[in-house]
């Protein structure tokens, strides 16, 4: 499961189309402007990986997705098409059948994801009852066999134990089992491993992508942590500022990065086989979303930047990728590992 | 013995340090650090990995005197800090720092990064006022923080813009060795080369001693001189970074830097994965012989029962594995730099070796 089909995976329908998401979210200063003009699409099967620094929209385009946004404090526009329906339009109820069945999430940290009230095996049959008609003994018994695929040894005593009973990669387990217990067609897995230890994230992944293989869930992974991208997604959308900035296969975009962004982010990573020294890294940080600049969001960090990116920029395709610059063909931004 | 390997001073000599938690008599000793010895040269960057429950910042907070040793010592160049009284330990930990993981948590959210960085000074009692904001608004440049930044209030400023001033602060009292314990992995990854390259060029510039404690093999590897690998409380793998990295003495080494995610997708197909089954034992109930036997792709019968002696196998580097000699051969037949291999092959080629 390992393996990568990128040229299978392209053929294949699409299953969430996203035409132009934009998020504006209303604090004590008013209303202000997170998503701009999100566009992307996964397809069934498909694993996605969308990355980017702290504070460039990939949780937040997850939360539009499944509109778990405060309502009074929020405004979507564009289009979330998912299985025929618009979801930045649904209604509550229509969300509520969505939620869960059709499409799940994985958060970061799954200790605050989990009531810690509640048994894990009782929180998984909640879910359960929720979507299908179960008797409590079915649905104990379904949660119990959730466990137990997601490799937990003995399922029917974990099941009886509360989240603070269990180690985090365990509690990672749980989320899995939770997420997937109605195979949904798609698992929005928000940074599923960054709280974990390198051993234990090899072993969710592992498990995460297993799984996902045998249910044929497609996966929308976000991370920041790109070598986990380049083991395990199909293709990728690199996200700055609220905005999309890159996307395409993951092979093409690691070995031949268009957007000087994605570059950098590349560059930063520390690798053993490169020579001790200085690491390139992108100066500065994320803009704040008060005072972003005009033109290219990306170009006061942008060591390429010149007189054209003050333009406002819109993507442009190149074959089965997208570049939100307006000089990538003019740049040398050279791979990685070359 | 690996303290008498070090040619140099010594900025710090570890010797069998053991270091526990809880009582023995109500069954609730954990031993987070087991009978650890090695030196660290003066200006060497010297590098912890483990996992979480590996008892690497236990080990972090006992070299800077922050725990006492249970067992065993820690050598502060010849003093031994743990002789001081209270009022001498205090002085004399201003040269030996320690800059924690979160950044957040380190400092006081009622005073300025101003005030916070001249704490260090206030108690030490040096200076008089303006010289100590003299001397931190110097720290802050030295660290890359604009002065407009020390008025400001710790909300006020980003992660790796709190964790420069952690740094500017642990500077304070020019140190000559910091501790540094998972400084970067909170950190966003361009920031957090920003931050290794701050961290190299302060230690060209003032010449100090780090001890770089992570769980992230990539920034270990890329900063340090020489790693040690820690498991349950014991160094399973100490030498020359690098070639701990291009090839694991120690099966513990090998998987993890096998699930370390290859960033080339060429290289990622290339590499054989050893993913660990289960997680970090209790530390209550110790598992007899190897402790790594558990989670073994490589266990035989004899780790279950004996506990592997640490040895030197190359020169500088040292492994505590029955079976290190077999690895060694088998890397060297395969060439070295190709490091990680699967479980598949620990047969008959590795015994050959060894007879």
């Amino acid at each position: 499961m390992q393996q990568l089909a990128g040229a299978t995976a392209a053929d294949q329908d699409t299953l969430l189309d996203i035409q132009n998401l934009t998020l504006s979210l209303r604090d004590e200063l008013g209303w202000v402007e997170v998503l701009n003009n999100v566009s992307f699409s996964v397809k069934s099967k498909e694993i996605l990986g969308v990355v980017g620094e702290s504070g460039c929209g990939k949780s937040m385009t997850a939360l539009s997705i499944l509109r778990l946004l405060p309502l009074r404090d929020s405004r979507i526009g564009g289009r979330i098409m998912f299985g025929g329906e618009n979801l930045a339009t649904c209604s509550e109820s229509q969300m509520n059948r969505i939620r869960g069945r059709h499409i799940s999430m994985i958060f970061q940290e799954p200790m605050s994801a989990l009531d810690p009230v509640f048994t894990v095996g009782y929180q998984i049959e909640e879910t359960l009852k929720r979507h299908f008609k179960l008797g409590r003994k079915e649905a104990a018994e379904r949660a119990v066999a959730a466990l137990d695929s997601v490799g937990i040894a003995s399922p029917a005593r974990v099941a009886q134990l509360y989240p603070m009973n269990l180690s985090g990669g365990m509690r990672q387990r749980v989320m899995i089992a939770m997420a997937l217990v109605c195979e949904p067609r798609l698992l929005i897995a928000d940074e599923p491993t960054t709280a974990l230890d390198v051993t234990i994230q090899a072993q969710i992944m592992d498990l995460l992508l297993g799984l996902a293989d045998r249910t044929g869930t497609a996966i929308m992974f976000i991370t920041h942590n790109l070598g986990l991208v380049a083991q395990s997604c199909h293709r990728m959308v690199t996200m700055y500022a609220g905005q999309v900035v890159e996307s395409g296969p993951v092979r093409d975009v690691i070995s031949g990065p268009n957007h000087p962004y994605t570059a950098g982010l590349l560059h930063s990573i520390p690798d053993s086989n490169r020579a001790r020294g200085t690491l390139p890294s992108i100066a500065g940080r994320v803009p704040s979303l008060r005072h972003m600049p005009a033109g290219c969001r990306f170009g006061p960090r942008c060591s390429h930047s010149a007189k054209p990116c003050e333009l406002p920029q819109s993507i442009e395709n190149a074959g089965a990728r997208e570049v939100r610059c307006n000089r990538w063909g003019q740049l040398e931004l050279g791979s990685v590992g070359a | 013995m690996i303290g008498g390997i070090s040619s140099g001073q010594a900025a710090l000599k570890v010797d069998n340090l053991h270091v526990s938690f809880g009582n023995a008599r109500r069954g609730s000793l954990i031993r987070a650090v087991d009978g650890v010895s090695f030196s660290v040269r003066k200006g060497e960057i010297f590098g912890v990995i483990g996992e979480s429950g590996s008892g690497k910042s236990t080990l972090g907070r006992c070299l800077v005197g922050l725990l006492s040793p249970s067992d065993g010592g820690v050598l502060h160049g010849d003093i031994d800090p743990f002789k001081f009284s209270r009022r001498e330990m205090n002085r004399h930990r201003r040269k030996y720092q320690i800059v924690s993981q979160d950044p957040n948590a380190a400092f006081d959210p009622r005073m300025t990064i101003l005030q916070s960085v001249c704490e260090p000074l206030n108690i030490a009692g040096e200076g008089t006022r303006a010289e100590r904001r003299e001397k931190a608004f110097a720290m802050l440049d030295r660290v890359s923080l604009s002065p407009e930044m020390a008025n400001r209030y710790p909300h006020e400023i980003s992660g790796g813009q709190k964790q420069r001033a952690n740094i500017a602060r642990a500077l304070m009292l020019d140190p000559t060795v910091i501790v540094c314990d998972e400084v970067v992995a909170a950190l966003d990854v361009s920031i957090q080369a920003d931050m290794l390259n701050l961290f190299s060029r302060l230690q060209e510039q003032l010449g100090l001693t780090y001890v770089f404690i992570s769980h992230d093999l990539r920034v270990v590897s890329h900063i340090s001189d020489r790693v040690a690998v820690m498991y349950f409380g014991k160094i399973v793998e100490v030498g020359p970074a690098h070639a701990v990295m291009e090839t694991p003495l120690h099966p513990y080494t090998e998987a993890l830097r096998s699930a370390e995610p290859e960033i080339t997708p060429a290289a990622n197909d290339a590499k054989q994965r050893i993913i660990l089954q289960g997680e970090i034992p209790s530390a209550l109930s110790p598992p007899s012989g190897c402790r790594f036997h558990t989670r073994c792709p490589r266990v035989r019968d004899m780790c279950r029962t004996e506990e592997p002696k640490q040895r030197e196998l190359l020169p500088g580097r040292h492994v505590a594995c029955h079976f290190a000699e077999e690895m060694l051969a088998q890397s060297e037949g395969r060439g070295a730099g190709h490091a990680g291999r699967g479980t598949a092959d620990r047969g008959a080629s590795g015994t050959e070796a060894l007879t």
